[in-house]
């Protein structure tokens, strides 16, 4: 089998090196350990040593030529093989690494490191991301470092190493820990069970409004919008649907989630909460659902509201709300909505304002469902109108950007039609 | 308290434990008449009389013999060797007869005996005479070694050793007899075999270190506080049964560890130690364990060689300052 000869790692802190002299010829037999080579590096002229046993077939990089850490730079292999596939390779991009090659220590004889499995896959998998090759070789982490960055969530390959060999050590991940965190690039992250998220770091003006508006008007600085819709349509689907299977019992709320969350979609800047320094924008619409109990109230939440259908909604609300009644919801199932909706329709409530849940950017409160004299085309006609209210945190929710998702909550309500479209 | 020497508290040892049970006999080499080579039998003949404190010929191999039948008739024998390097010569007895018997007998003979006597590096009397060889011994099932390293452990320990119904390896180094210490006057002060103390007590870096080791890695531990390195001292004071757990709860505190050891590296203690923490506490390392052992080659006679082949205060600091990664 054909062995790979690649720039070898012969200075701790080499990243390319020019070959000084080749000590064989192509067609020179060659055996493990034979020097091969004398190759320039940052420092001082080293030895290079074969790794494999055969002839010298062919040599890519010539005397007085220079090639990165991990360059194809000779072929290694019997007489007749063909080595035309290895040949392609050349030149191979730094980070392939020939198996064989040492890369930690700058001994290329010391075969027993080159045997050794490497630790970063170890590592980076806690990290939920694929195992990628250094620059120079192996990442060096010490077990209790690689355990402390897999629970802080940190990224060993961001970290230059102070230990020996550039290990990371424990201090190395205190020193990240105890640093403010850079804000993180926007990417999305999963947490078992609730809505996909990606953080964005938050302007400066963002920031400021924040401060701004948390001093003047307390820790949640509300606004409300209030809009008025008409639900002749919502009214005559729920029926329409109800009427196709009486065991669906549809409600206007069940209605009523479907459509905020399919208005959050189309809004996302609604859909998002205000952290210190960053605004997080939610990629589903976890919307919890007020349920008054005894001794309060609760607001279990139908998690991805937006890719669920109606009938899904309504049976889910319902079991929520009955286990919520009853006090058996698990905390993850109250906690971490991404948007709420409040109802006091049944208690003939025209309208009112509703308190966020924070960390959540929004809530809309629903006034109940009436028979008004409206007009339409000038003339008065009658309409079943329902007021509703959303409470907005000005942080992250502006007057217009509010303003826009009523707009479209409104016009799905009143053409539902919309939700198939 | 009294303040007295090892030696002094392993001769107390002997004495009550001797006046407390009958079956107790001690057996040796000058254990007798000449109250033993290194002294630590004085008077006991005097006190005792020749049945229970006798001399034997210079047959290491036959007394061990001896030792182990009587203990399986019922006595409770103590025997010395001069030092633990002529415990060689009885190892078929200590090994293949004490260690087996109660396994081989199918639990019908337990062996309630002790081999004691000095051991470890003694001064200048070069490579047979001076050598620590525990790791022997505790390499067999069946035995129980013990390594006290002051004078309160050391008569705690052998007092628990004599009571104890198993073989119990005791051994004394042989260059800290005349070392001083508080010990509890209380004659049924005992201290239980496979528990380890913690000497001192530290955040940054754990010590484990036993018998001639403990004193070095208290100084060390000393000088590392002025540099400000904060260490924790271990001694496991019983080889086997090892007390690893409480060696593992301070490596999960400092999560670097420092064995000093006088044996030679090779399958010693220390081995052993090491492969425990990193099976347990593997995740909780932020250093490779790093040993202090004495140097693998025989212990040399000439005095300057001699030092260089024994751990001394600054091996043990440059091995802590590595671990925790301050040169």
């Amino acid at each position: 089998m054909a062995t790979k000869v690649i720039m070898p790692k012969l200075s701790p802190t080499m990243e390319e090196g020019q070959i000084s002299r080749w000590l064989k010829k192509e067609g020179d037999k060659v055996s493990m350990g034979e020097p091969l080579a004398e190759i320039d590096t940052d420092k001082a002229t080293m030895e290079m040593q074969a790794l494999g046993n055969g002839v010298l077939r062919k040599i890519l990089i010539g005397e007085g030529q220079a090639a990165p850490l991990g360059q194809l730079i000779a072929v290694i292999g019997e007489p007749d093989e063909d080595i035309a596939s290895l040949l392609s390779e050349a030149p191979a991009p730094p980070q392939v690494q020939e198996k064989k090659e040492p890369d930690a220590p700058p001994q290329p004889q010391d075969q027993k490191e080159a045997d050794r499995p490497p630790t970063a896959p170890n590592v980076a998998p806690a990290n939920g991301r694929q195992p990628q090759a250094a620059d120079s070789g192996r990442m060096i982490v010490s077990p209790l470092a690689a355990r402390m960055a897999a629970e802080a969530g940190i990224d060993l390959r961001s970290l230059q190493g102070s230990g020996p060999g550039g290990r990371i050590i424990k201090r190395d991940i205190e020193a990240v820990i105890s640093k403010p965190a850079p804000a993180p690039a926007p990417s999305y992250v999963q947490h078992a069970g609730a809505s996909v998220y990606r953080d964005e770091p938050a302007s400066q003006i963002r920031q400021t409004i924040a401060k701004r508006l948390v001093t003047s008007l307390g820790p949640v600085p509300h606004f409300f919008l209030t809009a008025e819709i008409e639900m002749d349509r919502a009214a005559e689907m729920r029926k329409g649907i109800n009427a196709l299977d009486p065991d669906l019992k549809i409600s206007i709320n069940d209605i009523i989630i479907k459509v905020a969350a399919a208005a959050l979609i189309q809004h996302p800047q609604v859909n998002a909460s205000y952290q210190e320094k960053i605004v997080r924008y939610y990629e589903h619409a976890d919307v919890g659902v007020a349920v008054a109990i005894e001794d309060g109230l609760i607001t279990p939440v139908v998690r991805a509201a937006d890719q669920k259908s109606l009938s899904q909604i309504a049976a889910e609300v319902r079991e929520l709300a009955e286990r919520a009644r009853s006090k058996k919801l698990k905390p993850e199932e109250y906690t971490g909505a991404t948007f709420s909706v409040s109802n006091l329709g049944m208690f003939g409530i025209d309208e009112f304002t509703a308190v966020i849940n924070p960390p959540e950017g929004a809530i809309l409160a629903i006034g109940a469902m009436t028979a008004k004299p409206v007009v339409r085309e000038n003339e008065i006609v009658i309409r079943q109108m329902m007021r509703v209210t959303m409470s907005c945190d000005h942080r992250v929710i502006d007057g217009a950007t509010g303003a826009k998702f009523l707009q479209t909550f409104k016009k799905i309500l009143e053409n539902p039609l919309y939700l198939v479209v | 308290m009294a303040i007295i020497t090892i030696r002094e508290a392993l001769n107390q040892a002997l004495r009550e434990e001797l006046a407390r049970d009958e079956k107790v006999f001690l057996m040796g080499e000058e254990v007798a008449e000449y109250d033993g080579a290194y002294k630590v039998t004085k008077g006991l003949l005097h006190e005792f009389g020749n049945k229970r404190v006798i001399d034997t010929p210079i047959t290491e191999l036959g007394f061990a013999g001896l030792g182990v039948g009587a203990a399986m008739a019922g006595l409770r024998p103590v025997v010395e060797f001069m030092t633990f390097n002529f415990s060689i010569l009885a190892t078929d007895q200590i090994i293949n007869s004490a260690a087996k018997m109660l396994y081989m007998s199918g639990g019908q003979f337990n062996i309630p005996i002790v081999f004691r006597g000095p051991s470890g590096s003694a001064f200048q009397v070069s490579s047979q005479h001076s050598q620590a060889i525990e790791s022997w011994y505790a390499y067999f099932p069946g035995l129980k070694v013990v390594l006290p390293s002051t004078p309160a452990d050391a008569k705690g320990l052998l007092k628990s050793a004599i009571r104890d119904d198993d073989p119990v390896i005791f051994m004394e180094q042989e260059r800290m007899y005349g070392q001083k210490g508080e010990v509890p006057d209380d004659p049924d002060f005992t201290i239980p075999l496979g528990v380890a103390d913690v000497k001192r007590e530290g955040t940054d870096v754990t010590i484990v270190a036993r018998s001639l080791t403990v004193p070095l890695a208290l100084k060390a531990a000393e000088q590392l506080q002025e540099q400000g390195v904060s260490c924790e001292v271990i001694d496991p004071r019983t080889i086997r049964p090892l007390d690893i757990d409480t060696i593992v709860a301070s490596v999960k505190k400092t999560n670097r560890v420092v064995i000093a050891e006088e044996s030679h590296p090779i399958c010693g203690v220390g081995a052993e130690i090491s492969a425990e923490i990193m099976e347990r506490a593997f995740d909780y390392l932020d250093a490779p364990v790093k040993r202090v052992s004495g140097v693998d080659v025989p212990m040399p006679y000439a005095k300057n060689l001699e030092n260089l082949a024994i751990p001394d205060v600054n091996r043990i600091v440059a091995a802590v300052r590595e671990v925790a990664y301050l040169d």
